[in-house]
């Protein structure tokens, strides 16, 4: 009876909500991620495309600055070898010092620097983008309500604003932004990169890719975060299996005996 | 007693030590996360190696550079200075090592090795104490040309730590 | 239910003992007289103590990665998720723990509600219980501040923004609160001290609520005393210690599924943008916990009334044992305020639902009605109904209800004695 209640309480509220709930904004697409689900992992090959994407597209406006090269390489990740590791930290110039004399110098990048922003700093990005700060990228799937397929349907909602919007200009219409304006244009075209594996770099493989790669970059313990919480999972049923015969051994001292 | 209550016994025995035992193992999986997470995190582990530029060293001159948060000198020993290091006898010392075996042949000037006291951790003076090496002032240990100690309560040998010559004018250190 | 006097059998032990008797403590505490018939409703005093304790151990875990500095503290969050050994799971556990502490603890608060186990004798048991509660809000909320996303920053300002409404010093409160002009580096080093500071101060208001605790006994589903210890109790251990190990483990099993499987969803995306004191973010919305009270701060149109209304709504349960003029405890016997109980957690559901709504159209008209009958069940209802309602017959001892029917509370003759 009690119990029932309870249930009915929670189904009465669930369902006065249901019907509260308005439709203000289309629902991002919805992708079946590899790295979805209780035992969800990361595409490796998709990752080291969306690297390949985040590096020759986005990363002349977004910074990715919680990140290092060397996360590039650690497991769970796109796991580059060592040696690509080091061949893609190399590429970046980064800016050390202060050297002996008290001067700022440059140097090639190593795996532990962190990636460099295309911006010294928040202000300049801004000023560079018409007033508009392209965020930064490293907790970007994490930071938007719909995760990776807000970022994917975003990537490909692009299309012409719909009669009697007037854009400004500099903003772009996007089926899929809050608010539909974004004034990040559209950058990905079908063929834009050439991918090492052969893919063919369509505009959705791309998108795909780049929010895979985005999806590590905001949770990188992922993996772990699955394959620790499945045993944590068993081992608890188990345990809890264990307690609950030995309670009803206990309790049976109690409630059996005439 | 009969029987059956004594089978009931022991099985009921054996729940109980199983449960316990699961639990211990548990509790025991969850107390590590709790210590590593106290243990030099990633990025403290992909510390960076440090390179130096040794072209402005004068020979009998050395500069300290930092590399993982520690002191390392770098000396360029003049030739005397080489000679009266590998003229002591290995039986006159605490923590017994050739000279040769402290830097990289062909290299023999260059003396890299941790500015660390291996005593408790201070940092040795240059140009000091009896030996012309370093001296320690926190408890009086004496280290020579080579860095090896002498007198005094440190145990061993001032650390070489890995290093290499990039290149005429660079060391790497790590 | 008088103790008999626990005397250690070795010798160390005696000397110890009569210096300091913690082993009269332990002793008290394993063989404490529970009563036999207490439901699973009653585990989560034991599910509270492991969620604070897992707070304080986490939390001073995090503590020694975390950089309470505005310029500093959303990067130091970071680095303990990617690069601090196991620190993404030590902060999930954390983040999360909080959500776990407060889901287990108003489960609790409404199975005293239910149970009538604020009522006397227990009175003070209750008002601890209570300030444990409000001190949980206030490091909740203050934790909340340290990542210093987008949400800490607006929920902190918002919420120091509610001292302001104080006629006469509420702005010089709100400034010295900030310590700034606005929520700002001093207000976070501040919140982080605090932070660390309030759940040992909960520690000792827990010692405190057990041990209140332990005067009266628990209640029990009967609400009846204890007649008979020997037929209507049980030793604490191991009956009641295997029972709460059961139930923490069930509780564990969700509080894991959110920690390795749904780590966030019970945060709000906008928390992973730094603070940025220039944008506020379209929705404002505490965490689920704390939602009915923003709706009720919400349903009203003045600002120091809505604050009034908000504390006191909180303040109102302080005075609750004495607005319940019922003699009968448990609702098992109340027919008509066991309604009026469904009808508040359906209320206090709907206020939290509008909580995390706009404050608009219906969800305002909703967030005022619930409002208006929250008061109105404490106020009116509750005084009333144990005025007029008639109970159904109560039991004469746990151990032999007089209704039939009631299955939970099973007969059992076996004496603690001989076990």
């Amino acid at each position: 009876m009690k119990k029932f209640k309870l249930f009915f309480c929670i189904l009465l509220s669930l369902t006065i909500f249901n019907t509260l709930k308005s439709a203000e904004q289309i629902d991002p697409i919805k992708v079946d991620w590899s790295f979805k689900g209780l035992l969800g992992k990361f595409d490796r090959a998709s990752l080291q495309r969306g690297y390949q994407v985040y590096n020759e597209v986005c990363a002349s406006c977004h910074s990715m600055q919680y990140l290092s090269y060397r996360n590039l390489g650690e497991p769970g990740g796109p796991e580059f070898s060592e040696e690509e590791v080091k061949a893609i930290a190399a590429g970046f110039e980064v800016t050390d010092g202060p050297d002996a004399q008290g001067e700022m110098f440059t140097r090639s990048g190593r795996p532990s620097d962190k990636f460099v922003s295309p911006y010294p700093n928040v202000n300049a990005a801004a000023a560079a983008n018409g007033g508009a700060y392209p965020p930064d990228m490293s907790v970007l799937v994490k930071a938007r309500k719909g995760g990776a397929n807000y970022i994917y349907s975003v990537l490909v909602g692009y299309e012409d604003p719909p009669p009697g919007v007037t854009l400004d200009e500099g903003v772009y219409y996007n089926k899929y932004m809050t608010g539909n304006k974004i004034k990040m244009p559209n950058n990905l075209s079908d063929g834009l990169v050439e991918y090492a594996d052969g893919t063919e770099a369509t505009v959705d493989q791309m998108a795909k890719d780049v929010t895979t790669f985005l999806s590590w970059a905001a949770e990188p313990e992922l993996e772990s975060r699955h394959k620790t919480g499945l045993k944590v999972m068993l081992y608890l049923i188990l345990l809890s299996i264990l307690v609950f015969l030995s309670m009803k051994k206990i309790w049976s001292r109690v409630n059996s005996e005439e | 007693m009969d029987k059956s209550e004594k089978k009931t016994t022991t099985r009921r025995d054996f729940l109980f030590t199983t449960s316990y035992t699961v639990g211990a193992v548990g509790l025991g999986a969850v107390i590590w996360p709790l210590i590593d997470q106290m243990n030099p995190d990633k990025a403290q582990k992909a510390l960076a190696t440090t390179e130096v530029d040794i072209s402005q060293i004068e020979p009998g001159k050395s500069i300290t550079v930092l590399w993982r948060g520690k002191p390392v000198f770098l000396k360029r020993r003049t030739q005397e200075e080489i000679l009266e290091a590998r003229s002591v006898s290995l039986t006159d010392l605490p923590h017994p090592e050739k000279d040769e075996e402290r830097v990289k042949s062909g290299k023999d000037e260059w003396l890299v090795m941790l500015g660390v006291c291996t005593h408790l951790g201070c940092v040795p003076l240059s140009n000091k104490g009896d030996y012309k090496g370093w001296f320690c002032p926190c408890h009086g240990s004496h280290y020579d040309l080579s860095g090896r100690i002498r007198k005094g309560p440190a145990p061993k040998n001032m650390e070489i730590p890995k290093y290499e010559f990039v290149d005429a004018n660079t060391i790497k250190i790590g | 239910m008088s103790e008999k006097e626990y005397v250690p059998k070795s010798k160390a032990g005696k000397w110890f003992n009569d210096r300091l008797p913690l082993l009269s403590l332990a002793s008290h505490l394993t063989d404490y007289p529970t009563p036999k018939n207490l439901n699973y409703w009653w585990t989560f005093g034991g599910i509270l103590t492991f969620c604070l304790l897992t707070q304080i151990i986490t939390g001073i875990v995090l503590a020694m990665h975390y950089v309470a500095h505005a310029d500093l503290a959303f990067a130091s969050v970071e680095h303990i998720m990617r690069d601090v050994n196991y620190g993404w799971l030590i902060r999930y556990i954390h983040s999360n723990g909080a959500s776990m502490f407060f889901l287990a603890v108003y489960i609790h608060i409404f199975r005293s509600l239910f149970y009538g186990s604020y009522k006397s004798p227990r009175e003070i048991i209750w008002i601890i219980g209570l300030m444990i509660y409000l001190l949980m809000m206030a490091a909740a909320f203050m934790g909340y501040v340290l990542p210093w996303g987008q949400m800490s920053f607006w929920g902190a300002t918002v919420i120091t923004n509610l001292f302001s409404a104080i006629p006469l010093v509420g702005d010089s409160i709100t400034t010295w609160l900030w310590g700034a002009y606005s929520v700002d580096n001093p207000t976070l080093t501040r919140f982080f001290s605090l932070h660390y500071l309030i759940p040992f101060l909960i520690l000792g208001l827990v010692v405190l609520h057990i041990w209140a605790l332990h005067i009266p006994g628990n209640n029990n589903p009967v609400g009846i005393d204890i007649k008979k210890p020997s037929k209507d109790t049980v030793p604490f251990h191991p009956y009641i210690t295997i029972k709460d190990a059961f139930a923490l483990l069930l509780f564990s099993i969700i509080f894991a599924g959110f920690v390795f499987f749904a780590p966030n969803v019970l945060g709000h995306s906008d928390n992973y943008i730094q603070a940025n004191p220039m944008v506020t973010p379209a929705h404002i919305v505490p965490e689920w916990y704390l939602l009915p009270f923003y709706a009720i701060l919400r349903s009203v149109p003045d600002k120091l009334g809505g604050v009034i209304l908000m504390f006191g709504a909180i303040f109102i349960l302080f005075v609750l044992p004495w607005l319940d003029t019922s003699k009968v405890r448990s609702s098992v016997y109340r027919p008509i305020y066991r309604q009026f109980f469904w009808i508040l957690i359906v209320d206090v559901l709907v206020l939290g639902y509008v909580g995390a709504m706009p404050a608009e159209g219906i969800y305002l008209v909703l967030a005022r009605v619930g409002t208006v009958y929250y008061f109105l069940h404490f106020i009116v209802i509750l005084p009333v109904v144990g005025y007029f309602e008639k109970t159904e017959p109560v039991p004469l001892s746990i151990s032999e209800p007089v209704l039939s029917g009631s299955a939970d509370y099973s007969m059992a003759k076996k004496d603690n004695e001989k076990i």
